[in-house]
Order: structure tokens, then sequence, then C-alpha cells
């Protein structure tokens, strides 16, 4: 064997030991600070103890049982209608959307001086001046909650329309119609069970998600206490490293909530399911349902998408504003001189994002699209599905609050800490698993002929692979880049903890400008931090159809994502 | 054409020794024979009798889980274990899978084993392109082809790689009637130097191809 088969042949390991080795390194290092002096101790002496647990978990679990409900609603009541489409398209870029800068949106969108509230005042509120609402940062948690069911409706949609093919959804929809069902009852006692496995691991990185996130709880979510998460990461930026243990402990605690909750899920899993064949013995039709579901499903997917469009809208509109005052729907006039005022900030935060971006983005694609081909090469069937499943999703389920304090110990024990490339290799981690799922079926569902037909004619693997299978994959490479640069640029916690605030991207700086109360620059960092991976899947979308423009089997099909 | 056990000696033309393809404790294939340079050695028989097996045993590209003993020699070189790009052994499928992203005649270019300079290439691309009536057809998009054209090239296609053999899967199934003979007539015209094995399930091509008929497991089907 080649010296470049062998490298080839070892990258499926690579890829696994780039997940697995990250997480466990981390976790380890977080344990050993939470056992020492002032570790449990000071967590347990902590007052806001018991207030952050419950927010974790309730926004955590509240959130994804809406945004999981929702997504299976649309599915249920739409798909293959024609308003299906269009919803379709106007929630799939929100996936693209960093989720601090949904947040950013949000909040200007519904805080008491947001344009929601501009716009019905003085007419319809009476109001004058911004009234005296704890619509942001509610102690319940709530604007979190709903920011979180916004942001991730989007994603597990779009999971669920990917594994709806393989649940043979549409022919089971014309059975439960031939036999008077309706759409909604059809769908729930015939493809759900199905398609619900397919979705178990994508809801279970919502709920990870949700319950251990900084980004939009620092921005949306209490204060006083905040959630777990957003207290671990304000004890583990006290310079002093004074907090450590407790803010470890934290973790450590955290990641036991996480695993409870998943647990507590799994078992709801086991209660729920046998009330299908329960709800199909009993045989009723469910006909009525379709009349009440369809437009709850439509409004709710459609008030989704508007409250992040117009959110980001509005961070745009506030970055050119002049003089706004508070009543006016609009300011009063639109200028450059924030952004003639930041520019030199903005650049020189951009190009760092980009080269994270760029970075962490090509490594991944390297390494996935090495352990694809060298699966396909030596032709064997995947011998543990599950497993590699579960591995990939590692980085999601596993929440970043518990192993980056650990990471970022050792970093700093390494004299790595702050550095450009060691947080670009952080950032690939939790770019590997989105890449992976944006690039396998794809990958997997190339013609086997073709290549076949490129062997015949004396075409070597590498000549097949170069020539051949990756020019017919642009499409999907070009997405996956662009997935893979959308997850790196949204990145919170790894560039706050690994680049130690030595390296500042949109994403740290938008929220670091949160708390204070400059709208504009906000709108700005939260413009370009929506725009950068906006550009990256226009580019994937355009791409291809310039350089196959006269080739039109190239174009005749692009699968979703 | 003999059946015969093969000579000792090399000698032109594709021998297949004992070749047996066996998939559990169930047999697919067992084949012993000589296709001379010139000679159309036909396979026949109903879908799922083992004839794509053959001609993935032949090509080296055996799916997991299938087995093959005997040999397989091509001009006195025994392919055994060798990968499907090392073999010269030409392919054309039942349809002409060329390749979407290439123009016509970047797919014959792949195809046309290397070597040569960029102009003697790409006179010979323009010859090949000639030959088949489709002079000018170079910078085309292949999916604008029609059938017949896309037939033509893909048959050039794996010419254009020298092989030593040929293997036809069923390459005419997909064209319609009036165009079949007429490729037919040019695959067989344009192969007239190489030892070919036509897999077929149809007793036409069968009877066109002229040469002895078996079955997977190497029994004659008479016709």
């Amino acid at each position: 064997m080649t010296l470049g088969g062998t490298l080839l042949g070892s990258a499926p390991w690579g890829l696994r030991a780039g997940l697995a080795l990250p997480i466990a390194a981390g976790l380890a290092g977080t344990l050993a600070p939470a056992l020492r002096e002032g570790g449990f101790a000071g967590l347990w002496a902590w007052d806001g103890l018991g207030c952050a647990v419950r927010l974790s978990v309730g926004t955590g679990l509240g959130s994804t049982v809406l945004a999981l409900a929702i997504a299976l609603l649309i599915v249920a009541a739409l798909s293959g209608t024609r308003s299906f489409g269009l919803l379709r398209r106007s929630l799939s870029p929100l996936l693209a959307l960093p989720h601090a800068a949904a947040a950013l949106g949000l909040a200007f969108l519904i805080s008491p001086s947001g344009w929601i509230a501009r716009a019905l005042s003085p007419w319809a509120t009476g109001w004058d001046n911004p009234p005296d609402l704890l619509i942001l940062n509610d102690p319940m948690g709530l604007t979190l909650t709903l920011g979180l069911v916004a942001k991730e409706v989007p994603f597990l949609l779009l999971m669920a329309l990917a594994a709806l093919p393989q649940t043979d959804a549409h022919r089971r929809a014309l059975v439960a119609a031939s036999l008077g069902y309706g759409r909604v009852a059809g769908f729930a006692l015939t493809t759900l069970p199905a398609l619900y496995r397919s979705l178990r691991l994508p809801t279970f990185a919502v709920l990870a998600y949700a319950m251990t996130n900084v980004d939009m709880a620092m921005i949306l979510g209490p204060n006083l206490p905040p959630p777990l998460a957003v207290q671990v990461t304000e004890w583990m930026s006290d310079p002093s490293l004074a907090r450590l243990p407790t803010a470890a402990a934290g973790a450590v605690l955290q990641l036991a909530l996480v695993i409870g909750t998943l647990g507590l899920w799994r078992l709801a899993e086991y209660a729920l399911a046998p009330m299908i064949p329960a709800l199909a013995l009993r045989g009723s039709r469910g006909a009525g349902l379709d009349r009440l579901v369809a437009p709850l499903a439509q409004g709710l997917g459609l008030t989704l998408a508007a409250s992040l469009g117009f959110g980001i809208a509005g961070l745009a509109l506030w970055s050119f504003a002049g003089l706004w005052q508070f009543p006016d729907a609009f300011p009063a006039r639109l200028n450059l001189a924030t952004w003639a005022k930041a520019l030199p900030d903005l650049t020189r935060t951009t190009a760092t994002t980009l080269g994270l971006g760029l970075g962490s983005t090509a490594v991944a694609l390297g390494l996935v699209l090495a352990s694809l081909e060298a699966q396909g090469r030596r032709n064997l069937p995947d011998r543990a599905p599950t497993f590699k499943a579960w591995l990939i999703f590692l980085p999601l389920i596993i929440p970043q609050i518990a192993f980056l304090p650990g990471l970022q110990v050792l970093a700093l024990h390494l004299g790595a800490k702050g550095g450009f490339v060691i947080t670009a290799m952080v950032h690939s981690v939790f770019v590997i698993p989105y890449v992976y799922l944006s690039l396998a079926p794809a990958f997997g569902a190339w013609d086997a002929r073709f290549g076949l037909a490129g062997a015949t004619l004396g075409a070597s693997p590498a000549r097949i692979f170069w020539h051949l299978r990756a020019p017919m994959l642009l499409a999907p490479l070009l997405t996956a880049f662009a997935v893979g640069m959308a997850v790196s640029i949204g990145q919170y916690l790894p560039t706050l903890m690994i680049g130690g605030g030595r390296v500042e991207t949109l994403t740290t700086e938008a929220i670091a400008l949160s708390s204070g109360g400059n709208r504009r620059l906000i709108g700005a960092y939260a413009l370009l931090q929506t725009m950068a991976p906006a550009v990256g899947f226009a580019l994937a979308l355009t791409l291809p159809r310039l350089i196959y423009a006269n080739r039109r089997a190239m174009l005749a099909e692009r699968p979703n994502l | 054409m003999t059946l015969a056990p093969p000579p000792s000696e090399p000698q032109n033309g594709l021998t297949l020794n004992a070749l047996t393809v066996t998939q559990g404790n169930t047999a697919l294939v067992r084949l012993t024979a000589h296709v001379l340079p010139g000679q159309v050695l036909t396979i026949m028989g109903p879908s799922g009798s083992g004839k794509s097996t053959l001609l993935s045993a032949l090509i080296g590209a055996l799916p997991p889980g299938f087995t093959s003993t005997g040999q397989v020699i091509l001009d006195g070189r025994d392919l055994s274990g060798m990968a499907p790009q090392n073999r010269q052994i030409g392919l054309l499928f039942q349809d002409d899978v060329l390749f979407p992203h290439l123009s016509v005649a970047q797919n014959l270019g792949f195809g046309l084993k290397p070597g040569g300079s960029r102009a003697d290439r790409h006179a010979r691309i323009e010859t090949a392109l000639d030959r088949m009536g489709l002079a000018g057809f170079g910078p085309r998009d292949p999916a604008t082809l029609s059938g017949g054209q896309r037939a033509r090239v893909a048959l050039m296609r794996t010419l254009l790689a020298e092989p030593k053999a040929l293997l036809l899967d069923e390459p005419f199934s997909r064209l319609d009637q009036s165009l079949r003979a007429q490729i037919r007539a040019l695959t067989f015209a344009e192969a007239r130097n190489l030892p070919v094995i036509l897999v077929t399930h149809d007793i036409e091509d069968a009877r066109a191809a002229g040469g002895p008929i078996l079955d997977p497991m190497g029994n004659p089907v008479g016709g």
C-alpha cells in the first residue's frame, strides 16, 4: 500500500480520535479541579444554585418540547402541500443564522423599547417612553425559551425532512388516507414512530444545547441568577482563577443534569410510545383534526420565521440609523457613521472570524472526506452505524460547558491558550459533526457505476476520486463547506475559553457588546455575523450553477440542504 | 472458441479457468472457456442468475459476501487479485454511464490511454468522434445527445482506453428497436480484434453475436 493509501486508511480512526480525544481530555480536565478544595463545597454554598438548575432544566426541556412539537406539526399537517414549500424556503436559511445574532435580533424586536413596541406606540399603547417591563431577561426564562424555540425549529424541521424519504412516508400517507384517516392522524399513526427514530439524536442535541447554551442565555436569559452554564462561564472568566474549582464543579453538575434529563426524556419515550398503537386500535380517523392543526402549524411556522427575519432587519436598520427616538417606528435618518467609525475593528474581527472558519472547516472537511472515501474503498458495509452516529453526535450532546473548562485548563498548562491555531482546532471538533451530517448522504448516494466505469477505463482510485467523485459532488461539497463555516462563525464558548479573550470574533464581540447599550454597534456586529454564513451559502448555491451551466444533468436535481 | 482446458503456453485471448463464484454455499457461476480475439461468448440467463456476478468477478469488483475461485487469464496474464484499473478489461454498461460533468471530448479524454502530447491526444479524440459520425460533438454536454449518440460515445470511450478484452452488460437493451441493430453491429465491428463476453437476456442479441451461448453455470443454451 502506498503512503497515501495508508494515510487514507487511518482517516476513519483519525476522525474518531479527533472527536473523542478532545472531549475525553476536556472532561477529565474539568473533573480534576472540581474535586479540589472549594469545588463542590463552593458550588453548594452558592445561593443561586437551585434557581440556576431550575432555569437550565426548565428552559431546556420547555424549548425542546415546543420546538419538536412545532416541527412535527408542520411536517404532519403541511408536508407535500404548497404552503409547505413556502415555509421550508423561509425557514431553511435561518439554519445558517448564528444563535447570537438570532437572540440579538429577537431582543431588538421584543424589548420594551424594541421594534414591536415602537410600531404600536403611541397610537395603540399610549406609550411615549419605553414601558418599565421586564420582557428581556425575565426571571423565569420565558423569552430565552422562545428564542431557543425559534432557532431550533428550523434545525429539527430540516432533520425531519432529510429522514422522511427513508420512512416511506408518502406511501404510508396514501394508505392512511385511503382508509379514511386525516392527514395529521395518518401521519401520527403510520410515519411518526419511524421518523422519530431518526430524529432522536438531533432532538438530544437540541435538548443538550438548550439546557447549556451560554450565548443566547446571556442575551435573552435571566441575570440574577442566570442559568447554570452562564454562571459557570462567569466563574471561568475570573482572571485570578480563584473560582476555577467552583466553576469546574458547576460544569460537572451541568453534565449530570444533561445526562439526567436525557434519561428522563428516554423514559418519557417509553411511556408515550404505547399510545400510538393504542390510538390506532381505537380506529378514530381524526379527520376533523386537520382543519385545526394545519392553520396552527402554518401560523406558528410563519411567526417564527417572521420574528427571526424582522429581528435581523431590525439589527440592520439600527446599524445604519441616525437619530431614532422611542416611539418612532423608523429612524429619522440613515447614515454610515457607525460603520465608518467601527470599520478598523470590524475588518480585523471579520478577518479573524473568517480565518477560524476557513481553517477549522478545511480540517473538518478533509477528515470527513478522507474518512468517507476510505470506508468506500474498503467496500465494507458499515459494521456499527449506531455507534458511529453516537460518536458523530457526541460533541453536540456532551455540553460544551462540561468539557471546554477542562480543555481551557489543559491549553493553559501547555501554554497554548489564546492561540489562533488551537482555537481553530477546537472549532473543528464542533464543525466535524455538521460537515459529516451534511455531506455523508450525498457522498453515499453517488452512483457507484461511475466509479466502476472509471476503473474499467484504467483510472486509479485517486483519479476516480479527484476527477469523477469530487467534481460530481461539487454542490454538496460546497454546501458542507458553507455549513462548516456557519458553525464555526457561530461558536461562542470555544472561542471565549480557548481563545482566552485574545481571539476576537464577530460572535464574541457581538455578545460582549450586548450587555452595553450601543444598539448601532451591536447591530453592525450582528449583521456581519449573519451575513458571513449567508454569503457562504449563497456561493454554495451559485458556484455549481455557474461552473456547470453547460452540464444539464449536473443541474437536474439538488436534494435538500 | 474452445471449451477445452486452456493450453499451458501463454496465448492471446481471455481464458476462464474453472472460474467459480459462490455466495454462501450457493454457486452462482461456474465457467471454463477460452475466448479468442474476435470471438464473442454470450452468457444468457434470467435476471438473478449470476450474470452480473460474473461481470463483477471478471473486472475484479465482487461485492462483499461473494468468493471466487479459479482463474481469469488475459493474454497470458493471470488477473487474480488484480484491481479493476489494472486488468485492461473494458466494460460497456446497460446505459451509457457518461460522466455528466465532462463534455463529450473530456469523456473520451478520460478514457484515452495516458501518454502523448496535448495536441496528439486532441487529434486522437477528434478522429474517434469522426469515426463515430460525431464530428464537431466534442464540446457538447453529453446530456444533450440522443440515445444512439450517447451509446456511440460510450463505446468509443471504452475502446480509447485500449482494453485487451471487452465485456458487454446488455448494452443494447435500453435502445429502441431501430437503433439497436445498428449500434450492435457497430460495437461488434469495432471490437473485432478483441475477445468479447456479452451478457444478455435477449435471444436476438445473443444470436447476433454469432458465438456460443452458455448460461452462468456453463451449460449450453439452445436456440
